[in-house]
């Protein structure tokens, strides 16, 4: 056959090949169909252990009462014993090394994410004690007369009107 | 040279032959079909949630974008919590602010484009909270559409997105009945909720669960028939969320109503 009709299968072949060898640079070794077959499970296996290498924030809630058994205990007698520490100590982290402290959330708006009242007799909402965050003491920190730790009875109540 | 006959022979076999797919000529494996079927894991995470036990204080939201590293501000997130208020007028109202990251502190119901309403607690008819995450469902169609393999099921179940590989197509984002997948704001990938993949594998329950006082929300390994979840999933009437679409989610709620969409 003529040069002329050899010329441009050629310049296909070379677009072939380059096609397969950049494929090959491109795409991991490890990318293939895995346990969950081709139509769930066509993905880069190493990217399962990445996800699980992930840094962990919250610790277990059990975790504190290893070295904080006498806060434990004052928990676990309170209406606030389901709640877990870290909801309102912040994530662990890598505490006691870092950070060695824990950035406690006093805030107003921690608490009443249960306790601003909601008439919705249904649900357990319903039935925890709760305030109009609009007209019980609006610019008062909580903890200022509640101890969250005993919250029943309200032992450290103080006149904060005046 | 080829006759005509020859010619009209040979055109046959190569038309035949271009109509018979790849697929056709594997050799069926029954052991490999069943095992696609059932899947021969140990370990299958699913999720329960108990509509009855949530207060809407939204802990778990927040939990949430804090262990996994969503940004705080952006209307993004991978869980959130829905409040239903159905009036004895037969209207149900639907809000979840922020997806609840600061949980339900006030009684006005949030309307987009109608402003805020508010319904007098004697004409509410029945009201409560759903927390809603990721189904990762048995049929996950937001894997099938993806064209480039950047998001797969694990074979514990848990629908993943590879960030390095996705291209930001958005198909998935799209294809999610549920609507749980959104754009990350900054890498500009999907993003999804994992089952916290990174806590479960290590013999942790996922940040939601743990933040929960309420113990609304639990996850637990299908496979293990002794695991507490799949005791009450197996013997409790359970619904699951839209389960018209087939896509077999893995999500169970109790005490789900109507109005559940």
């Amino acid at each position: 056959m003529k040069n002329h009709v050899w010329r441009p299968l050629y310049i296909v072949l070379a677009i072939v090949g380059g096609i397969i060898i950049t494929r090959t640079l491109l795409v991991p070794n490890d990318f293939g169909v895995y346990e969950r077959g081709y139509m769930y499970g066509w993905h880069r296996k190493s990217n399962e252990a990445e996800w699980r290498k992930y840094p962990i924030k919250y610790k277990s809630p059990q975790i504190c009462a290893e070295c904080h058994p006498e806060k434990d205990r004052e928990i676990k007698s309170s209406p606030h014993a389901s709640i877990s520490c870290q909801n309102c100590h912040g994530p662990n982290y890598n505490h006691p090394d870092d950070p060695q402290g824990l950035t406690i959330d006093r805030s107003r708006g921690l608490c009443i994410r249960c306790h601003a009242h909601l008439p919705y007799k249904g649900t357990l909402r319903g039935g925890i004690p709760g305030i109009n965050p609009e007209t019980h003491y609006p610019q008062e920190q909580c903890v200022m007369c509640h101890i969250p730790h005993s919250p029943k009875p309200m032992i450290q109540k103080r006149e904060v009107k005046s | 040279m080829m006759n005509r006959r020859e010619f009209c022979k040979k055109a046959c076999i190569v038309a035949g032959g271009l109509i018979i797919p790849l697929s056709a000529l594997e050799v069926f494996n029954p052991r490999r079909l069943l095992a696609e079927k059932d899947g021969n894991s140990k370990v299958r995470w699913v999720f329960l949630v108990d509509i009855h036990k949530c207060v809407g204080c939204g802990l778990c939201v927040k939990a949430c974008k804090i262990e996994n590293d969503v940004d705080w501000d952006a209307n993004v997130t991978r869980t959130w919590v829905e409040r239903y208020v159905v009036t004895k007028g037969g209207q149900t109202l639907i809000d979840s602010p922020k997806g609840a990251r600061d949980g339900f502190i006030t009684q006005k119901i949030d309307q987009a484009s109608q402003g805020l309403k508010e319904v007098k607690p004697e004409e509410i008819a029945k009201a409560f909270f759903v927390p809603k995450l990721c189904n990762h469902c048995e049929n996950p169609p937001c894997v099938q559409v993806c064209p480039v393999g950047a998001t797969y099921q694990t074979q514990e179940g848990v629908v993943l997105v590879d960030r390095t590989w996705c291209i930001g197509c958005g198909y998935c984002v799209m294809g999610c009945p549920y609507g749980v997948r959104y754009f990350h704001p900054t890498l500009h990938v999907a993003e999804k909720c994992t089952l916290c993949y990174h806590r479960l594998c290590q013999g942790m329950k996922s940040a939601c669960v743990d933040a929960c006082p309420f113990g609304a929300r639990r996850v637990g390994n299908i496979r293990d028939p002794e695991d507490p979840v799949t005791k009450i999933i197996t013997t409790e009437q359970v619904n699951v969320l839209k389960e018209e679409f087939g896509t077999k989610p893995q999500c169970f709620y109790l005490g789900s109503s109507m109005e559940v969409k």
